[in-house]
């Protein structure tokens, strides 16, 4: 078993134009930072990104949003991103917005192998347009679908060098979902350690998920909004 | 007329000892700020997240330890992280007590709309349609008319609707509203605001019944 590589640049050289790629992350909290400059780094165009947000102007997927490397965004909430919104308002980029439980349950359907999910987010708005509801116990449900997708790429704060995955506060947020979605996941780490030096009962994504992992470098983990009590 | 933290404090005393809660961005984040003396509440962010403490003290803010609204914060002791599958699981499951969120406009019928403005704003709706569809008691926090001075309490939504008949309570600068069958019913009134002023600025199905008590402020 081999499932580590050396670099971002190696990860991701499988992953082609049109793809569809589920990301990891809440804003900028918890995001493959590695992965997404490799991927702004070699172009690969036409994508499909199932995240739930898209970053901001200048990190994250706004970096590839500004090299139009993005066909379509699949997210929950989509501000703070100017060239987002320019985008999407002139027609270049396609959007798709649906509630964020939602978007988290139906990654977390692809990984535990079920085709549905049933949800009341929702019901009676434009989101259940052409969706199929079901009445349980009198309330009704949308059906939402297992997400489908190439690649899934997330990034831990410890993995091995088998693939097990441990997360750091709410850096943890969609990476463990994602991480089980994808057909092919990348989990990118800022600290790989030889197989057997994590606790198993700490481990958050079990290494069955995880195809290929690599330490990252330089991680920035800027914050979006800094706020803070003064020092009294 | 109240203003805005005053407007927070009044939802604080809807708070009960043992209460999860899930504070929404804007005047519902206020509310943490006036949580009743002995009462003990556990706020949850659905970024994965229970036992929300407050901003960091400059110096020590931490990227990995974020509030929904992306902001640097604390953690109380008997905190726990988890995932965002699981935390949209346990509002789903109606584990959570009580969602105070904002709004653009509300019904009297319950429905909310705050997620998008045709042609002006679509950002996402985030959680919003996720807490409203199983929050077991929502709270709207709002102002009472929208900036062109019009009445955001409504017959029906105008703009596209977050969710269906799930609103219970609404607080505004000028009162205090139980939604019911019969529509926005008064049940307390800001100080020196009139009843008038309460019926001109409310559009939709108003119920003022006997002797309206002052909010204490």
């Amino acid at each position: 078993m081999n499932k580590v590589v050396n670099n971002a640049e190696e990860a991701i050289k499988d992953v082609s134009d049109g793809m569809t790629i589920l990301l990891g992350g809440f804003g900028l909290c918890g995001i493959p930072e590695n992965c997404i400059n490799a991927m702004v780094a070699k172009g690969v165009k036409n994508l499909t990104c199932i995240s739930n947000n898209a970053g901001v102007d200048d990190f994250g997927i706004g970096l590839m949003l500004q090299q139009k490397q993005v066909k379509k965004m699949v997210s929950s909430y989509v501000g703070e991103n100017e060239e987002f919104e320019r985008q999407m308002l002139s027609g270049e980029l396609e959007v798709e917005l649906i509630p964020q439980g939602t978007l988290a349950t139906r990654a977390m359907a692809a990984g535990y192998g079920m085709p549905v999910i049933y949800t009341p987010a929702g019901v009676g708005t434009e989101v259940a347009i052409g969706k199929e509801t079901r009445v349980f116990d009198g309330k009704t449900y949308l059906m939402e679908h297992a997400f489908k997708a190439d690649f899934a790429i997330v990034k831990a704060w410890k993995g091995d060098t088998q693939g097990n995955l441990i997360f750091r506060a709410t850096s943890r947020n969609f990476n463990p979902l994602m991480a089980m979605a994808g057909k092919y996941t990348i989990a990118e780490v800022e600290e790989l350690v030889p197989v057997g030096e994590l606790n198993p009962d700490h481990i958050h994504t079990p290494g069955i998920y995880v195809n290929c992992i690599f330490q990252g470098i330089n991680y920035e983990k800027r914050i979006e909004q800094r706020t803070v009590n003064l020092k009294i | 007329m109240l203003d805005k933290n005053q407007i927070a404090k009044r939802i604080a005393r809807e708070l009960e000892d043992g209460y999860y809660v899930n504070l929404g961005i804007g005047i519902p984040t206020l509310v943490a700020n006036y949580i009743p003396e002995g009462v003990q509440v556990v706020l949850q962010s659905e970024n994965g997240l229970l036992g929300m403490g407050p901003f960091p003290i400059e110096g020590e803010e931490d990227a990995d330890l974020i509030n929904a609204g992306k902001q640097t914060i604390t953690t109380v002791p008997g905190s726990a992280f988890f995932d965002s599958a699981m935390s949209f699981g346990m509002i789903r499951a109606g584990r959570v007590d009580l969602t105070v969120l904002g709004a653009m406009e509300v019904a009297d019928n319950g429905d909310i709309a705050n997620w998008k403005i045709p042609g002006k704003m679509v950002k996402g709706m985030g959680g919003a349609m996720d807490l409203v569809a199983s929050a077991k008691n929502i709270i709207v926090a709002m102002q009472h008319v929208n900036k062109a001075g019009e009445s955001k309490l409504l017959s029906k939504c105008s703009l596209p609707i977050t969710g269906l008949g799930c609103v219970k309570k609404v607080v505004t600068e000028l009162g205090v509203f139980n939604i019911t069958e019969r529509g926005f019913e008064l049940i307390e009134i800001a100080p020196g605001v009139t009843i008038d002023e309460v019926k001109a600025k409310t559009e939709g199905r108003l119920v003022v019944e006997g002797n309206i008590p002052v909010i204490e402020v």
